[in-house]
């Protein structure tokens, strides 16, 4: 497997497990009061920069356990990257809609904060299951 | 797993011929990986012009004797 390949996966699971968690969070939360009156604020930054240091970590962690892999980036990598980002860009912008819609109509900032956050997990989760799509069948 | 070009290769063939050259030993001649001349040999992914002439010039054969491209209307 070629390391960028490996990163990708890393990169899929703090996507996926971080909101994931976030989710858990305000669930438990909304158990006690309405959904939109949680104080999502503080988690949603959490969430935010444990993302950024879980990737950092974890790509520090596999540079190091495979280091002559860590180096080498070819054309093929920067192909496939040009691709999952393109089709990123092209999720997060489609579903920008709704947070716009949102906000709009004047909802509350709970929906509209966490509506642009799904957004983002969306585009880099579909954005890195295109990639790996890529690596695994060809394009 | 599939074909994704029409672009055919007989990089396998030649890399056996040229003293059983190993797909790492042509990767890092041509500054690929491995896994990417696993793609190209398998049809998986189209060298960029150049990464082909790299890997014509290490094979030691013409262009045309490491791809082929199909006549139109031919079927793969």
């Amino acid at each position: 497997m070629a390391f960028e390949e490996r990163r990708l996966w890393i990169h899929l699971a703090v996507t996926v497990i971080v909101p994931a968690a976030y989710l858990v969070f305000i669930l438990r939360e909304a158990q006690d009061t309405a959904v939109a009156e949680v104080a999502y604020q503080r988690p949603l930054l959490t969430a935010a920069v444990a993302s950024v240091i879980a990737r950092i970590v974890l790509y520090l962690t596999a540079a190091a356990l495979w280091p002559g892999y860590a180096r080498l980036r070819d054309q093929r990598d920067r192909e496939i990257e040009r691709r999952g980002d393109h089709t990123g860009f092209v999720t997060m912008s489609g579903f920008t809609v709704i947070p716009l819609s949102l906000t709009l109509l004047e909802t509350s900032y709970f929906w509209i904060g966490n509506t642009i956050y799904l957004a983002f997990v969306l585009s880099a989760t579909v954005s890195s299951a295109v990639k790996l799509v890529a690596y695994r069948k060809g394009f | 797993m599939g074909r994704t070009t029409r672009v055919t290769n007989s990089i396998r063939a030649l890399r056996l011929a040229r003293g059983e050259m190993t797909q790492a030993e042509l990767a890092d001649r041509i500054g690929v990986t491995r896994q990417t001349v696993i793609a190209i040999e398998k049809g998986r992914y189209p060298p960029s012009l150049e990464t082909a002439f790299q890997i014509s010039r290490v094979l030691g054969a013409p262009l045309e004797e490491v791809f082929q491209y199909p006549d139109p209307g031919t079927r793969r």
